[in-house]
């Protein structure tokens, strides 16, 4: 049992090396077989353009849910007033930058786990290293650059709408005040929630871009092949993804509370 | 048995006591061979010999477990040497290799860009010559799934070939393709190869095509070379293992025959 564990460590700390080195090397080499600015552009439209839609809707939902969870329970202590303290706080502190991410990872990262390992299972990936380009910068450094921008603006609309969707449940289809609730959201909000909110989702960012990437560009390695290495590696990503945006969330938590 | 020809000084290309293995299964054992500049070497061998690794091992796809590859005399441990090997040469893979979300046109640019090679206003110039060339230039908007396998052969040629490479690897540039392409393909290489003067290593099963195609043969049997010389003594030779294997894809193609005209019989 032991030798398993140990074996079971020492591969986990050399895939987390080769994870870094894998990562390091995408953005050191980004610049590698030029035409920079349109990866950038498709990364953008990919991951940002292509999640407005889901992001709106889930944000939304949410917004009302706590619209209206928050009400029955804050109505027990006769609080109702801080409805939109506690919409807009938890939006912005924690809901909103994990729900986000979670939800770019299923759609963006897993259509680029999909991407990647179908072209690393027909050569083309081979085919851009024989080209004498870093298939690591040029494949996925643009991605992580355009992730760095991407999950912050699409984690501030997240909460803009989920905090629209708490008034809607909470002041329309509730009877609690619209000017209450935007004005207890107005004092609620610090520059330091806003921060703290954009600074996890660029890190919620970078760590679910590289893993699903890395997953992708190495699907071969997976013991499988074809098509079910494919696959594999697209779960493999998004599983990783959820887990590393929720353990990153805690421990920024715990460092910046 | 090694019937090399007369070694001029300075190959292009030389490979040195190369070996691999996959776990404990050797696939490569000690193979040694040069290519000269201007030359068309065939690799020739049967299904599993190595012939694929041996090209990939040599590009740097894949890590070797021994010897040396050396490209104009510099080991392509030397990462300046492996740096110009690149950029001096193009590699056609068995399967194409071609990038299915960029079009024709597109896949063709790819390696002009990729190494930002000559004047950039000229690039749509030259992609427009090379597709012309291989007979592509109706299908520029394209992407390779919605072309034929010719077509998506002709287009990893041109892809190839665009950056006027020094030295070409051809992987099986005829694998899954019909006799008729399949001598489409050897005839569009000699003639290029002729017009380009580029220096060709080209693995294939096709012994005959390869045979007026090359200039030199290297037969590899169970990862080790059987054969390393020129393509003329290569047909004529009558060591009882090479002539088994020439036997044995003669009696093949005539069995085949036979198939495909039941009459003959």
């Amino acid at each position: 049992m032991s030798e398993y564990l140990g074996k079971l460590t020492l591969q986990g700390v050399s895939s987390l090396g080769r994870w870094a080195v894998f990562s390091a090397r995408a953005l050191r080499e980004v610049r590698s077989g030029q035409a920079l600015g349109t990866r950038l552009v498709r990364a953008v439209f990919e991951q940002g353009v292509r999640c407005v839609p889901v992001i709106a809707v889930v944000a939304a939902f949410t917004g009302m849910v706590l619209g209206l969870q928050g009400h029955y329970v804050l109505s027990r202590f006769g609080a109702t007033g801080m409805l939109g303290t506690l919409v807009s706080l938890s939006l912005c502190r924690e809901l909103g930058p994990v729900l986000a991410a979670l939800m770019i990872a299923g759609q963006a990262g897993t259509a680029l786990s999909a991407e990647l390992g179908i072209q690393r299972s027909t050569e083309q990936i081979d085919a851009i290293e024989l080209m004498d380009v870093s298939p690591e910068g040029f494949l996925v450094g643009a991605r992580l650059l355009g992730a760095f921008f991407v999950f912050p603006v699409l984690t501030a609309f997240f909460v803009l709408v989920g905090v629209a969707g708490g008034w809607l449940s909470g002041c329309v289809l509730m009877p609690q005040d619209s000017n209450g609730y935007w004005g207890a959201v107005h004092e609620a909000i610090r520059s330091r929630d806003i921060r703290e909110c954009l600074l996890k989702a660029a890190v919620f960012g970078f760590l679910t871009t590289a893993l699903c990437a890395y997953q992708g560009f190495y699907a071969h390695r997976s013991g499988e092949a074809g098509a079910r290495a494919v696959g594999l590696a697209t779960v493999r990503g998004i599983v990783l993804s959820s887990i590393a945006i929720l353990a990153a969330d805690y421990l920024i938590t715990a460092v910046l509370l | 048995m090694n019937t090399s020809a007369s070694i001029p000084a300075s190959p292009l290309l030389e490979i040195r006591h190369l070996r691999k293995a996959f776990g404990a299964r050797a696939v490569l054992g000690d193979v040694s061979f040069q290519v000269q500049p201007g030359a068309v070497l065939s690799v020739l061998g049967r299904s599993g010999t190595g012939k694929s690794v041996l090209l990939k091992c040599v590009v740097g796809l894949l890590q070797h477990d021994g010897g040396e590859v050396l490209f104009r005399g510099q080991s392509l441990e030397n990462p300046a040497a492996r740096k110009a090997l690149r950029q001096a040469s193009s590699y056609v893979f068995q399967q194409n290799a071609l990038f299915d979300s960029a079009t024709v046109f597109e896949n063709v640019l790819m390696p002009l860009r990729a190494r930002g090679e000559g004047e950039r206003a000229l690039w749509p110039q030259r992609v427009r010559d090379v597709l012309q060339r291989l007979e592509l230039e109706d299908a520029t908007d394209r992407y390779p799934a919605e072309l034929s396998g010719g077509m998506q052969k002709r287009l990893a040629v041109a892809r190839a070939l665009v950056t006027e490479p020094e030295l070409v690897f051809f992987d099986e540039p005829t694998a899954g393709l019909d006799p008729l392409r399949r001598n489409a393909v050897f005839s569009l290489i000699a003639r290029l190869q002729r017009e380009r003067r580029f220096t060709a290593v080209l693995v294939t099963h096709d012994v005959q095509e390869a045979l007026v195609v090359s200039s030199h043969v290297l037969w590899l049997d169970a990862g080790t070379v059987q054969f390393d010389g020129m393509a003329s003594s290569f047909a004529t030779a009558q060591e009882p293992a090479l002539r088994e294997f020439r036997d044995n894809i003669e009696a093949l193609r005539e069995s085949l025959r036979s198939v495909a005209n039941p009459n003959s019989i």
